[in-house]
């Protein structure tokens, strides 16, 4: 039959016009990738060393009161030999995590909530910004109140400081999800909650996860905050090593931890980067070289 | 006014849709601007026909009136049986691979996973994708997504397939083989299809009738009936006659609105 031959040849000219056109990113490979990526960052903390090992030897401030990498760089190597040390690490990071999980609740319910229904919106949509603006640190005297020194007051700090955030990046990613995948969604058949499970929810997913990266950010900054002016009795946490170093005026002690706390901060919003790429790559909207 | 989802009457079991009367206005009082004015339209069950017109003609207004995504201010709008609405963005879902996208439909009507997995690839196949339904779709060509887009549309089990310029964002070797393979959907598969386009060649290749609208307001300022053979080519002398005359009256219109 002729339409046969002609099926088939259609079928050949369309693969081969999709061979010519489909393009097939080509990755580099991994250890250049890695490399290509840590190189800047490892020169950045030499050179910020540097910096401070420049501003030390420039007499500015006593030994005793702002050590060099040279001091701080064996203390901090000492604090990683002790048990106290990781056991404030433990307890640091068990509140960081209880805070943000409670948080990444809360503010994903209430965000989901605003971006749905209209009037919650009027009613507290700025208020969302507004609290996400307000320092954490002057929740404290409120929750001490509230709470005394205990856990719960650190908590209370936390999510307040990462909830806000939270909410905000979950309701511009379901304000942003483009037109066009409204209207093909309900093409299809997707009306009520099945429209928000598989068109705007997943199409909100990467402003969502910007907002949690922001959201860590602030749950970090109260917890510091927090474990510097609520301590509770019998758990030395990180802040609270913090403050012993400068009580005992162990500078370089003190310097190690801010230290730690850095470098915590960084790998935890590392993950988020990484998250936030990853979906990007499998949406298209990095280039594959990059 | 009336809106009638699926009339008793008046309409015969070899009508897909009709349309009666059919006006449609955006906005209030003095700025209200009317988009479609008394359009009188009767598709056939498994016809093809092509919405030809210029700017302001109206030719989006009138699918989303048949798609049901929005209602005419005066008129009757009948559709008789399922429709699913093509753009000419492919408007596939970056989060799912090509196959899911497909399947997705599928699975919004509640079926299994093993029949919406088999019912994809099929589809799939019939679009000339298979094989490409664990890509992304931003791995796919222009052409590959739009194919993709119409599996997607056919995964509704629709009767009636309204596409929007969807091949007008797509170079010329491309579409063409779009058609082809359009025509040979349609040819197996039985759809009604109203095809909006402002490609008057296009619609030549294509359709069974091409409805000429004018433009603001939109009503139907002509019908040509197709009855060139198929396989039809866009450079054939039949296909090129029958676009230049339709051109010709199309740019009479299109006259009227500089004077």
């Amino acid at each position: 039959m002729a339409t046969g031959i002609e099926d088939q040849k259609l079928a050949e000219e369309i693969a081969g016009l999709d061979a010519l056109e489909a393009h097939l990113g080509t990755h580099p490979s991994r250890g250049r990738r890695l490399w290509s990526a840590a190189w800047p960052k490892l020169a950045a903390v030499l050179l910020g060393l540097g910096i401070w090992q420049a501003v030390v030897w420039s007499g500015w401030k006593d030994d005793y009161v702002l050590p060099g990498p040279d001091k701080v760089l064996p203390a901090l190597v000492d604090l990683l030999g002790t048990a106290k040390f990781w056991r404030a690490v433990g307890i640091t990071m068990r509140r960081a995590v209880t805070g943000y999980v409670l948080a990444l609740v809360i503010g994903s319910v209430i965000g989901l909530a605003v971006a749905r229904v209209k009037l919650l919106r009027s009613a507290v949509g700025s208020l969302i910004t507004g609290l996400q603006t307000m320092p954490s640190i002057a929740w404290f005297p409120l929750a001490i109140l509230l709470f005394g020194l205990s856990e719960r007051a650190i908590m209370f700090v936390v999510v307040l400081g990462a909830a806000p955030s939270i909410a905000n990046g979950l309701i511009a990613g379901v304000d942003h999800v483009p037109p066009l995948m409204h209207r093909a969604g309900r093409m299809i058949g997707a009306k009520g909650i099945g429209l928000y499970r598989h068109v705007i929810l997943p199409a909100a997913l990467p402003t969502y996860v910007t907002g949690l990266k922001q959201g860590w950010a602030f749950a970090w900054r109260s917890l510091m905050a927090g474990e510097l002016v609520a301590v509770v009795a019998n758990r030395p946490s990180i802040g609270v090593q913090l403050q012993f170093a400068r009580d005992f005026s162990q500078a370089d002690r003190m310097l190690a931890i801010m230290l730690v706390i850095l470098i915590i901060g960084i790998v935890v919003d590392t993950v988020f980067g990484r998250a936030d790429i990853a979906i990007r790559r499998r949406w298209g909207l990095v280039d594959p070289a990059s | 006014m009336t809106v009638t989802e699926a009339p008793r009457s008046g309409l015969s079991t070899t009508t897909a849709i009709s349309l009666r009367g059919v006006s449609k206005a955006f906005g209030h009082g003095g700025n209200a601007v009317v988009a479609l004015e008394g359009i009188t339209l009767d598709v056939a069950r498994g016809e093809f026909v092509c919405l030809v017109g210029a700017s302001g003609c109206g030719k989006s207004t009138s699918l989303n009136l048949i798609a049901g995504l929005d209602r005419p201010t005066i008129g009757e709008v009948a559709v008789h049986g399922r429709t699913a609405l093509m753009f000419q963005e492919a408007a596939l879902f970056p989060w799912l691979t090509v196959r899911d996208n497909v399947a997705l439909p599928l699975r919004l009507a509640g079926r299994g996973k093993a029949e919406r997995h088999r019912r994809a690839d099929e589809l799939l196949e019939q679009v000339h994708l298979g094989g490409q339904g664990g890509r992304r779709p931003h791995e796919l060509s222009g052409g590959m997504r739009q194919r993709a887009a119409l599996a997607r549309a056919l995964a509704q089990d629709a009767e009636i397939l309204l596409m929007d310029e969807p091949f007008g964002a797509l170079d010329a070797m491309t579409r063409d083989l779009l058609h082809d393979e359009l025509e040979q959907v349609w040819s197996t598969t039985g759809l009604t299809i109203v095809f909006v386009t402002h490609n008057v060649r296009e619609a030549a290749r294509l359709s069974d009738r091409i409805v000429l609208l004018t433009s603001l307001p939109g009503k139907v300022a002509d019908e040509f009936p197709v009855t060139i053979a198929r396989p039809r080519r866009i450079d054939s002398p039949e296909v090129m006659g029958l676009a230049a005359a339709v051109t010709d009256r199309l740019r009479a219109e299109v006259r009227r609105h500089g004077d």
